[in-house]
Protein backbone atom coordinates (compact mmCIF):
# COMPACT_ATOMS: atom_id res chain seq x y z
CA UNK A 1 0.00 0.00 0.00
CA UNK A 2 2.93 2.69 0.94
CA UNK A 3 3.56 3.14 -2.66
CA UNK A 4 1.00 4.59 -2.85
CA UNK A 5 1.56 7.17 0.52
CA UNK A 6 2.95 9.66 -1.91
CA UNK A 7 -0.27 10.75 -3.69
CA UNK A 8 -1.95 12.40 -0.59
CA UNK A 9 1.14 14.68 0.38
CA UNK A 10 0.89 16.09 -3.63
CA UNK A 11 -2.37 17.46 -2.12
CA UNK A 12 -2.19 20.72 0.23
CA UNK A 13 -3.42 18.29 2.63
CA UNK A 14 -5.26 19.70 5.16
CA UNK A 15 -8.54 22.19 5.68
CA UNK A 16 -6.19 24.78 7.03
CA UNK A 17 -4.16 25.41 4.04
CA UNK A 18 -0.93 25.03 5.49
CA UNK A 19 2.84 25.25 3.39
CA UNK A 20 3.73 21.82 1.94
CA UNK A 21 7.02 21.99 3.07
CA UNK A 22 7.25 22.26 6.56
CA UNK A 23 10.14 20.84 7.77
CA UNK A 24 7.74 17.60 9.19
CA UNK A 25 6.31 17.05 5.75
CA UNK A 26 9.40 17.50 4.24
CA UNK A 27 10.69 14.31 6.59
CA UNK A 28 7.33 12.35 6.03
CA UNK A 29 7.73 12.45 2.47
CA UNK A 30 11.51 11.65 2.69
CA UNK A 31 10.09 8.22 4.39
CA UNK A 32 7.83 7.70 1.74
CA UNK A 33 9.86 8.16 -0.85
CA UNK A 34 12.21 5.68 0.94
CA UNK A 35 9.31 3.16 1.09
CA UNK A 36 8.22 3.71 -2.50
CA UNK A 37 12.12 2.73 -3.35
CA UNK A 38 12.24 0.24 -1.25
CA UNK A 39 9.12 -1.45 -2.89
CA UNK A 40 10.49 -1.09 -6.40
CA UNK A 41 13.83 -2.00 -5.54
CA UNK A 42 13.32 -4.90 -3.23
CA UNK A 43 9.53 -6.75 -4.66
CA UNK A 44 9.19 -8.63 -7.76
CA UNK A 45 7.91 -6.93 -10.65
CA UNK A 46 9.50 -8.29 -13.32
CA UNK A 47 5.86 -9.75 -14.70
CA UNK A 48 4.71 -6.28 -15.03
CA UNK A 49 5.50 -6.28 -19.41
CA UNK A 50 4.07 -8.88 -19.51
CA UNK A 51 1.00 -8.15 -18.37
CA UNK A 52 1.24 -4.55 -19.04
CA UNK A 53 -1.61 -4.39 -22.06
CA UNK A 54 -4.11 -6.70 -20.39
CA UNK A 55 -4.08 -4.42 -17.56
CA UNK A 56 -4.57 -1.51 -19.60
CA UNK A 57 -7.66 -3.23 -21.21
CA UNK A 58 -8.81 -4.24 -17.47
CA UNK A 59 -8.33 -0.52 -16.91
CA UNK A 60 -10.70 0.35 -19.94
CA UNK A 61 -13.53 -2.57 -18.96
CA UNK A 62 -13.93 -0.85 -15.49
CA UNK A 63 -14.19 2.69 -16.77
CA UNK A 64 -16.54 1.49 -19.29
CA UNK A 65 -18.58 -0.80 -16.64
CA UNK A 66 -18.47 2.07 -14.55
CA UNK A 67 -19.51 4.86 -16.88
CA UNK A 68 -22.27 3.07 -18.25
CA UNK A 69 -23.86 1.55 -15.39
CA UNK A 70 -23.28 5.49 -13.67
CA UNK A 71 -25.04 7.09 -17.23
CA UNK A 72 -28.11 4.60 -17.87
CA UNK A 73 -28.35 4.65 -13.61
CA UNK A 74 -28.57 7.97 -13.67
CA UNK A 75 -31.45 8.19 -15.82
CA UNK A 76 -33.46 5.78 -14.05
CA UNK A 77 -32.96 7.61 -10.58
CA UNK A 78 -34.64 10.70 -12.14
CA UNK A 79 -37.69 9.03 -12.45
CA UNK A 80 -37.34 7.33 -8.70
CA UNK A 81 -36.51 10.50 -7.17
CA UNK A 82 -39.47 12.57 -8.84
CA UNK A 83 -42.04 9.90 -8.24
CA UNK A 84 -41.22 9.58 -4.61
CA UNK A 85 -41.85 13.90 -4.22
CA UNK A 86 -45.04 14.18 -6.46
CA UNK A 87 -45.87 11.30 -8.01
CA UNK A 88 -49.52 9.38 -7.39
CA UNK A 89 -49.06 6.95 -4.01
CA UNK A 90 -49.07 3.96 -5.56
CA UNK A 91 -45.65 4.63 -7.59
CA UNK A 92 -44.21 6.38 -4.85
CA UNK A 93 -45.00 3.24 -2.32
CA UNK A 94 -43.36 1.18 -5.69
CA UNK A 95 -40.60 2.92 -5.80
CA UNK A 96 -39.80 3.23 -2.11
CA UNK A 97 -40.03 -0.50 -1.49
CA UNK A 98 -37.96 -0.72 -4.78
CA UNK A 99 -34.78 1.74 -2.95
CA UNK A 100 -35.44 0.18 0.81
CA UNK A 101 -34.85 -3.72 -0.63
CA UNK A 102 -32.11 -2.70 -2.77
CA UNK A 103 -30.03 -0.30 -0.51
CA UNK A 104 -30.75 -3.33 2.58
CA UNK A 105 -29.07 -5.95 0.59
CA UNK A 106 -25.65 -6.61 0.22
CA UNK A 107 -24.25 -5.83 -3.78
CA UNK A 108 -22.98 -8.78 -4.16
CA UNK A 109 -25.69 -11.47 -2.91
CA UNK A 110 -27.64 -9.16 -5.54
CA UNK A 111 -24.72 -9.79 -8.25
CA UNK A 112 -24.83 -13.29 -6.95
CA UNK A 113 -28.24 -13.52 -7.30
CA UNK A 114 -28.68 -12.40 -10.71
CA UNK A 115 -26.04 -14.09 -12.28
CA UNK A 116 -26.51 -17.83 -10.95
CA UNK A 117 -30.00 -17.49 -9.59
CA UNK A 118 -31.28 -15.99 -12.95
CA UNK A 119 -29.11 -16.93 -15.43
CA UNK A 120 -30.06 -20.75 -14.10
CA UNK A 121 -33.56 -19.88 -14.40
CA UNK A 122 -33.37 -18.59 -17.93
CA UNK A 123 -31.21 -21.71 -18.91
CA UNK A 124 -34.67 -23.76 -18.00
CA UNK A 125 -36.84 -22.12 -20.92
CA UNK A 126 -36.50 -23.43 -24.46
CA UNK A 127 -37.73 -20.55 -25.71
CA UNK A 128 -35.32 -18.34 -24.10
CA UNK A 129 -32.41 -20.54 -25.29
CA UNK A 130 -33.69 -20.25 -28.61
CA UNK A 131 -33.64 -16.32 -28.82
CA UNK A 132 -31.62 -14.13 -30.62
CA UNK A 133 -30.98 -12.93 -26.97
CA UNK A 134 -29.41 -16.28 -25.58
CA UNK A 135 -25.96 -15.53 -27.12
CA UNK A 136 -25.54 -11.86 -24.98
CA UNK A 137 -27.42 -13.94 -21.83
CA UNK A 138 -24.68 -16.52 -21.61
CA UNK A 139 -22.35 -13.94 -21.08
CA UNK A 140 -21.61 -12.63 -18.01
CA UNK A 141 -21.44 -8.88 -18.83
CA UNK A 142 -25.36 -8.24 -18.76
CA UNK A 143 -25.66 -9.41 -15.41
CA UNK A 144 -22.83 -8.02 -14.07
CA UNK A 145 -24.41 -4.41 -15.84
CA UNK A 146 -27.65 -5.13 -14.55
CA UNK A 147 -26.35 -5.42 -10.78
CA UNK A 148 -24.72 -2.68 -10.74
CA UNK A 149 -26.97 -0.47 -12.53
CA UNK A 150 -29.85 -0.97 -10.59
CA UNK A 151 -27.90 -0.42 -6.88
CA UNK A 152 -26.71 2.97 -8.48
CA UNK A 153 -29.95 3.46 -9.22
CA UNK A 154 -31.49 2.88 -6.03
CA UNK A 155 -28.98 4.86 -4.13
CA UNK A 156 -29.24 7.65 -6.83
CA UNK A 157 -33.06 7.41 -6.18
CA UNK A 158 -32.83 8.40 -2.80
CA UNK A 159 -29.87 11.51 -3.33
CA UNK A 160 -32.31 12.74 -6.13
CA UNK A 161 -36.00 12.49 -3.90
CA UNK A 162 -33.78 15.00 -1.49
CA UNK A 163 -32.56 16.67 -4.23
CA UNK A 164 -35.66 17.24 -6.22
CA UNK A 165 -37.68 18.03 -1.81
CA UNK A 166 -34.88 20.63 -1.50
CA UNK A 167 -35.34 22.99 -4.93
CA UNK A 168 -37.18 26.17 -3.70
CA UNK A 169 -40.96 26.02 -3.96
CA UNK A 170 -40.81 29.58 -4.90
CA UNK A 171 -38.90 29.06 -8.07
CA UNK A 172 -40.96 26.36 -9.40
CA UNK A 173 -43.96 28.80 -8.69
CA UNK A 174 -42.31 31.19 -10.52
CA UNK A 175 -42.11 29.43 -13.52
CA UNK A 176 -45.82 28.40 -13.20
CA UNK A 177 -46.25 31.65 -12.73
CA UNK A 178 -44.79 32.37 -16.30
CA UNK A 179 -47.17 30.14 -17.78
CA UNK A 180 -44.42 26.96 -18.69
CA UNK A 181 -46.16 23.94 -19.03
CA UNK A 182 -45.71 21.17 -16.23
CA UNK A 183 -42.93 19.62 -18.59
CA UNK A 184 -40.87 22.63 -19.83
CA UNK A 185 -41.33 23.91 -15.97
CA UNK A 186 -39.55 20.25 -14.62
CA UNK A 187 -37.01 20.55 -18.02
CA UNK A 188 -35.81 24.05 -17.43
CA UNK A 189 -36.19 24.41 -13.98
CA UNK A 190 -36.99 21.56 -11.68
CA UNK A 191 -33.86 18.78 -12.89
CA UNK A 192 -31.00 21.42 -13.47
CA UNK A 193 -31.19 22.89 -10.09
CA UNK A 194 -32.02 19.24 -8.76
CA UNK A 195 -29.15 18.08 -10.12
CA UNK A 196 -27.02 21.45 -9.59
CA UNK A 197 -27.47 21.03 -5.69
CA UNK A 198 -26.99 16.88 -5.87
CA UNK A 199 -23.65 16.92 -7.68
CA UNK A 200 -21.51 17.13 -4.56
CA UNK A 201 -23.21 13.97 -3.54
CA UNK A 202 -22.87 12.59 -6.99
CA UNK A 203 -19.80 12.46 -6.98
CA UNK A 204 -19.20 10.67 -3.75
CA UNK A 205 -21.54 8.61 -5.22
CA UNK A 206 -19.63 7.88 -8.23
CA UNK A 207 -16.57 7.14 -6.36
CA UNK A 208 -18.21 4.64 -4.77
CA UNK A 209 -19.52 2.94 -7.74
CA UNK A 210 -16.02 2.90 -9.20
CA UNK A 211 -15.31 1.02 -5.81
CA UNK A 212 -18.24 -1.38 -6.37
CA UNK A 213 -17.03 -2.30 -9.70
CA UNK A 214 -14.14 -4.87 -8.28
CA UNK A 215 -17.34 -7.10 -7.42
CA UNK A 216 -18.13 -8.21 -11.03
CA UNK A 217 -15.13 -9.62 -11.21
CA UNK A 218 -16.37 -12.70 -8.74
CA UNK A 219 -18.38 -13.19 -11.52
CA UNK A 220 -16.25 -13.89 -14.28
CA UNK A 221 -16.18 -10.30 -16.09
CA UNK A 222 -12.09 -9.31 -16.69
CA UNK A 223 -11.99 -5.92 -15.28
CA UNK A 224 -8.57 -4.30 -14.10
CA UNK A 225 -9.22 -6.42 -10.71
CA UNK A 226 -9.97 -9.51 -12.68
CA UNK A 227 -6.64 -9.36 -14.31
CA UNK A 228 -5.15 -8.49 -11.07
CA UNK A 229 -6.02 -11.81 -9.41
CA UNK A 230 -4.82 -13.67 -12.87
CA UNK A 231 -1.68 -12.21 -12.10
CA UNK A 232 -1.64 -13.52 -8.58
CA UNK A 233 -2.70 -16.36 -9.69
CA UNK A 234 -0.27 -17.23 -12.23
CA UNK A 235 2.71 -15.77 -10.73
CA UNK A 236 2.05 -16.81 -6.69
CA UNK A 237 2.75 -13.30 -5.59
CA UNK A 238 0.69 -12.25 -2.88
CA UNK A 239 1.71 -8.13 -2.44
CA UNK A 240 2.86 -6.95 -5.46
CA UNK A 241 -0.70 -6.62 -7.37
CA UNK A 242 -2.17 -5.99 -4.94
CA UNK A 243 -0.15 -2.77 -4.45
CA UNK A 244 -0.39 -1.61 -8.05
CA UNK A 245 -3.99 -2.59 -8.08
CA UNK A 246 -4.77 0.32 -4.85
CA UNK A 247 -2.40 2.07 -7.04
CA UNK A 248 -4.68 2.40 -9.85
CA UNK A 249 -7.56 2.74 -8.09
CA UNK A 250 -5.89 5.30 -6.39
CA UNK A 251 -5.66 7.63 -9.48
CA UNK A 252 -8.45 6.60 -11.11
CA UNK A 253 -10.70 8.57 -7.97
CA UNK A 254 -8.38 11.18 -7.93
CA UNK A 255 -9.49 11.94 -11.47
CA UNK A 256 -12.95 11.28 -10.83
CA UNK A 257 -12.68 13.95 -8.20
CA UNK A 258 -11.26 16.17 -9.97
CA UNK A 259 -13.41 15.92 -13.29
CA UNK A 260 -16.57 16.54 -11.18
CA UNK A 261 -15.03 19.51 -9.38
CA UNK A 262 -14.40 20.77 -12.93
CA UNK A 263 -18.03 19.92 -13.97
CA UNK A 264 -18.88 21.90 -10.06
CA UNK A 265 -17.24 24.97 -10.94
CA UNK A 266 -18.50 25.59 -14.30
CA UNK A 267 -22.03 26.22 -12.93
CA UNK A 268 -21.98 29.46 -11.60
CA UNK A 269 -23.00 30.27 -8.12
CA UNK A 270 -23.94 33.40 -6.20
CA UNK A 271 -20.88 33.32 -4.00
CA UNK A 272 -21.59 34.01 -0.58
CA UNK B 1 -27.28 -20.54 6.60
CA UNK B 2 -28.42 -19.71 10.27
CA UNK B 3 -24.19 -20.44 11.49
CA UNK B 4 -23.35 -18.25 8.66
CA UNK B 5 -25.75 -15.21 9.86
CA UNK B 6 -24.60 -15.17 13.02
CA UNK B 7 -21.07 -15.22 11.93
CA UNK B 8 -21.94 -11.98 9.91
CA UNK B 9 -23.54 -10.71 12.86
CA UNK B 10 -20.33 -11.08 14.90
CA UNK B 11 -18.27 -9.52 12.27
CA UNK B 12 -20.37 -6.87 11.63
CA UNK B 13 -20.41 -5.94 15.40
CA UNK B 14 -17.19 -6.53 15.93
CA UNK B 15 -15.94 -4.69 12.79
CA UNK B 16 -18.12 -1.43 13.78
CA UNK B 17 -17.11 -1.53 17.55
CA UNK B 18 -13.58 -1.80 16.55
CA UNK B 19 -13.99 1.03 13.89
CA UNK B 20 -15.92 3.19 16.26
CA UNK B 21 -13.05 2.71 18.76
CA UNK B 22 -10.39 4.13 15.80
CA UNK B 23 -12.92 6.58 14.43
CA UNK B 24 -13.18 8.28 17.87
CA UNK B 25 -8.95 8.16 18.61
CA UNK B 26 -8.97 9.03 15.19
CA UNK B 27 -11.06 12.52 15.03
CA UNK B 28 -8.69 13.58 18.28
CA UNK B 29 -5.99 12.61 17.02
CA UNK B 30 -7.03 15.14 13.82
CA UNK B 31 -8.09 17.83 15.93
CA UNK B 32 -6.25 17.94 18.57
CA UNK B 33 -2.43 16.02 17.74
CA UNK B 34 0.19 17.73 16.71
CA UNK B 35 1.09 18.10 12.84
CA UNK B 36 2.61 14.75 12.52
CA UNK B 37 -0.12 12.81 13.95
CA UNK B 38 -2.69 15.13 11.95
CA UNK B 39 -0.82 14.27 8.44
CA UNK B 40 -0.78 10.43 8.89
CA UNK B 41 -4.47 10.05 10.05
CA UNK B 42 -5.31 12.63 6.51
CA UNK B 43 -3.10 9.84 5.00
CA UNK B 44 -5.03 6.97 6.12
CA UNK B 45 -8.41 8.19 5.90
CA UNK B 46 -7.64 9.42 2.18
CA UNK B 47 -6.45 6.07 1.31
CA UNK B 48 -8.69 3.99 2.53
CA UNK B 49 -11.61 5.87 1.08
CA UNK B 50 -10.09 5.96 -2.29
CA UNK B 51 -9.36 2.27 -2.72
CA UNK B 52 -12.22 -0.26 -2.81
CA UNK B 53 -13.21 -1.76 0.14
CA UNK B 54 -12.47 -5.42 -1.69
CA UNK B 55 -8.79 -4.39 -2.40
CA UNK B 56 -8.37 -3.13 0.95
CA UNK B 57 -9.81 -6.65 2.49
CA UNK B 58 -7.17 -8.64 0.34
CA UNK B 59 -4.57 -6.34 1.14
CA UNK B 60 -5.11 -5.87 4.98
CA UNK B 61 -6.41 -9.74 5.17
CA UNK B 62 -2.96 -10.86 3.96
CA UNK B 63 -0.88 -8.25 5.44
CA UNK B 64 -2.24 -8.13 8.37
CA UNK B 65 -2.51 -12.00 9.42
CA UNK B 66 1.30 -12.14 7.76
CA UNK B 67 2.49 -9.17 10.05
CA UNK B 68 1.27 -10.19 13.39
CA UNK B 69 2.08 -13.80 12.96
CA UNK B 70 5.72 -12.26 12.29
CA UNK B 71 5.65 -10.09 15.01
CA UNK B 72 4.42 -13.22 17.40
CA UNK B 73 7.31 -15.27 15.69
CA UNK B 74 9.56 -12.09 16.67
CA UNK B 75 8.32 -12.05 20.49
CA UNK B 76 8.88 -16.01 20.83
CA UNK B 77 5.47 -17.52 20.49
CA UNK B 78 5.82 -19.50 17.59
CA UNK B 79 3.89 -19.21 14.37
CA UNK B 80 0.34 -18.79 15.11
CA UNK B 81 -2.49 -19.28 13.37
CA UNK B 82 -4.84 -16.56 13.63
CA UNK B 83 -8.30 -17.53 13.25
CA UNK B 84 -10.35 -15.61 10.22
CA UNK B 85 -12.79 -13.94 12.34
CA UNK B 86 -10.11 -11.76 14.02
CA UNK B 87 -8.66 -11.24 10.69
CA UNK B 88 -12.20 -10.36 9.52
CA UNK B 89 -13.13 -8.11 12.79
CA UNK B 90 -9.86 -6.47 12.06
CA UNK B 91 -10.31 -5.47 8.69
CA UNK B 92 -13.62 -4.05 8.55
CA UNK B 93 -12.64 -2.04 12.02
CA UNK B 94 -9.73 -0.47 10.18
CA UNK B 95 -12.19 0.26 7.08
CA UNK B 96 -14.81 1.39 9.23
CA UNK B 97 -12.40 3.24 11.22
CA UNK B 98 -11.37 5.64 8.45
CA UNK B 99 -15.17 6.41 7.74
CA UNK B 100 -15.89 7.05 11.70
CA UNK B 101 -12.96 9.02 11.91
CA UNK B 102 -14.49 11.58 9.50
CA UNK B 103 -18.16 11.41 10.97
CA UNK B 104 -16.88 12.03 14.69
CA UNK B 105 -14.73 14.69 12.97
CA UNK B 106 -17.40 16.69 11.44
CA UNK B 107 -19.64 16.10 14.56
CA UNK B 108 -17.17 16.77 17.13
CA UNK B 109 -16.73 20.19 15.63
CA UNK B 110 -19.76 21.16 15.73
CA UNK B 111 -20.28 21.18 19.28
CA UNK B 112 -20.03 24.80 20.47
CA UNK B 113 -16.57 25.25 22.05
CA UNK B 114 -17.64 27.00 24.91
CA UNK B 115 -19.33 23.57 26.22
CA UNK B 116 -15.79 21.74 26.10
CA UNK B 117 -13.94 25.39 27.64
CA UNK B 118 -16.58 25.34 29.98
CA UNK B 119 -15.45 21.43 30.94
CA UNK B 120 -11.73 22.76 30.78
CA UNK B 121 -12.31 25.25 33.19
CA UNK B 122 -14.21 23.26 35.93
CA UNK B 123 -10.26 21.84 35.93
CA UNK B 124 -11.78 17.89 34.17
CA UNK B 125 -8.59 16.24 32.93
CA UNK B 126 -8.77 16.08 29.59
CA UNK B 127 -9.90 12.79 29.02
CA UNK B 128 -12.77 12.98 31.73
CA UNK B 129 -13.75 16.22 29.10
CA UNK B 130 -13.71 14.19 26.22
CA UNK B 131 -16.03 11.31 28.04
CA UNK B 132 -18.06 13.71 29.66
CA UNK B 133 -18.88 16.81 27.74
CA UNK B 134 -17.42 16.59 23.94
CA UNK B 135 -19.09 12.47 23.32
CA UNK B 136 -22.09 13.48 24.95
CA UNK B 137 -22.83 16.53 23.21
CA UNK B 138 -21.24 15.21 19.68
CA UNK B 139 -24.06 12.33 19.74
CA UNK B 140 -26.48 13.67 18.24
CA UNK B 141 -24.44 15.23 15.56
CA UNK B 142 -22.71 11.78 14.57
CA UNK B 143 -25.87 9.11 14.72
CA UNK B 144 -27.00 9.90 11.17
CA UNK B 145 -23.40 9.14 10.23
CA UNK B 146 -23.02 6.56 12.20
CA UNK B 147 -26.20 4.62 11.01
CA UNK B 148 -25.32 4.70 7.84
CA UNK B 149 -21.83 3.19 9.02
CA UNK B 150 -23.92 0.50 10.20
CA UNK B 151 -25.63 -0.37 7.46
CA UNK B 152 -22.41 -0.21 5.26
CA UNK B 153 -20.89 -2.59 7.89
CA UNK B 154 -23.49 -5.01 7.81
CA UNK B 155 -22.48 -4.86 3.84
CA UNK B 156 -19.78 -5.01 4.12
CA UNK B 157 -19.41 -8.30 6.06
CA UNK B 158 -20.85 -10.03 2.17
CA UNK B 159 -17.41 -9.25 0.89
CA UNK B 160 -15.67 -11.30 2.92
CA UNK B 161 -17.24 -13.98 0.96
CA UNK B 162 -14.72 -13.18 -1.58
CA UNK B 163 -11.72 -14.33 0.46
CA UNK B 164 -13.43 -17.18 1.49
CA UNK B 165 -14.79 -16.74 4.82
CA UNK B 166 -17.76 -18.33 5.11
CA UNK B 167 -20.33 -15.94 5.96
CA UNK B 168 -24.10 -15.52 4.95
CA UNK B 169 -23.16 -14.89 1.35
CA UNK B 170 -20.83 -17.35 0.98
CA UNK B 171 -22.90 -20.07 2.68
CA UNK B 172 -26.04 -19.67 0.76
CA UNK B 173 -23.58 -19.52 -1.93
CA UNK B 174 -22.51 -23.01 -1.46
CA UNK B 175 -25.51 -24.50 -0.79
CA UNK B 176 -27.02 -23.06 -3.46
CA UNK B 177 -24.40 -24.61 -5.89
CA UNK B 178 -25.03 -28.21 -3.78
CA UNK B 179 -29.03 -28.14 -4.25
CA UNK B 180 -29.05 -26.21 -7.51
CA UNK B 181 -31.90 -23.90 -6.36
CA UNK B 182 -29.80 -21.05 -6.95
CA UNK B 183 -33.24 -18.76 -6.75
CA UNK B 184 -34.47 -20.10 -3.35
CA UNK B 185 -31.54 -19.14 -1.69
CA UNK B 186 -30.48 -16.42 -3.00
CA UNK B 187 -33.67 -14.84 -2.17
CA UNK B 188 -33.98 -16.01 1.46
CA UNK B 189 -30.33 -14.88 2.23
CA UNK B 190 -31.33 -11.31 0.79
CA UNK B 191 -34.37 -11.82 3.00
CA UNK B 192 -31.97 -11.81 6.04
CA UNK B 193 -30.30 -9.45 5.20
CA UNK B 194 -33.32 -6.83 4.56
CA UNK B 195 -35.14 -8.27 7.66
CA UNK B 196 -31.96 -7.76 9.67
CA UNK B 197 -31.36 -3.37 8.12
CA UNK B 198 -35.60 -2.98 8.40
CA UNK B 199 -34.98 -4.05 12.35
CA UNK B 200 -31.92 -2.01 12.58
CA UNK B 201 -32.95 0.91 11.33
CA UNK B 202 -35.81 0.64 14.04
CA UNK B 203 -33.52 0.43 16.54
CA UNK B 204 -31.62 3.51 15.55
CA UNK B 205 -34.71 5.42 15.11
CA UNK B 206 -35.00 4.91 18.44
CA UNK B 207 -31.78 5.45 19.64
CA UNK B 208 -32.00 8.85 17.75
CA UNK B 209 -34.77 9.74 19.76
CA UNK B 210 -32.88 9.21 23.06
CA UNK B 211 -30.31 10.88 22.31
CA UNK B 212 -31.88 13.84 20.76
CA UNK B 213 -34.24 14.53 23.87
CA UNK B 214 -33.59 17.66 25.39
CA UNK B 215 -32.61 19.36 21.84
CA UNK B 216 -34.32 22.11 20.20
CA UNK B 217 -36.42 20.88 16.74
CA UNK B 218 -36.44 22.91 13.86
CA UNK B 219 -38.63 21.25 11.86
Amino acid sequence: MSDSLTAPTAVPAGPRGRSLFEPHRLFLMAIFAGLVFCIVWFMRWDWLPQYGTKLVYGVIETLIMLFATAIVGFLLAVPIGLVQVTGPKPLSWLALTFCTIIRGTPLLLQLWMLYYGLGSLFAQYPEIRQSFLWPYLRQAWPYGFTALMISFAAYEGEVMRGAFKGVPRGELEAAAAYGMSPFKLFWRIWLPRAIHRALPTLNGETVLQLKATPLIATITIVDVYGVISRVRQDTYLTYEPLLLLALIYLCLTGLLIYGFRLLENRIPTRGA
Amino acid sequence: MLVGFIQSLKLAFGGYGLGLLIGIGGACGKLYGGPILRDLMEIYTTLIRAIPELVLMLLLYYAGTDALSQLLALAGYGSVDINALTAGIFVIGVVQGAYATEVFRGAIKAVPAGQIEAGRAYGMSPMKVLTRVTLPAMLPYALPGLANLWMVATKDTALLAVIGFSELTLVTRQAAGSTKAYMLFFLAAGAIYLAWTLVSSLVIRFIEKRATRGLVRTA
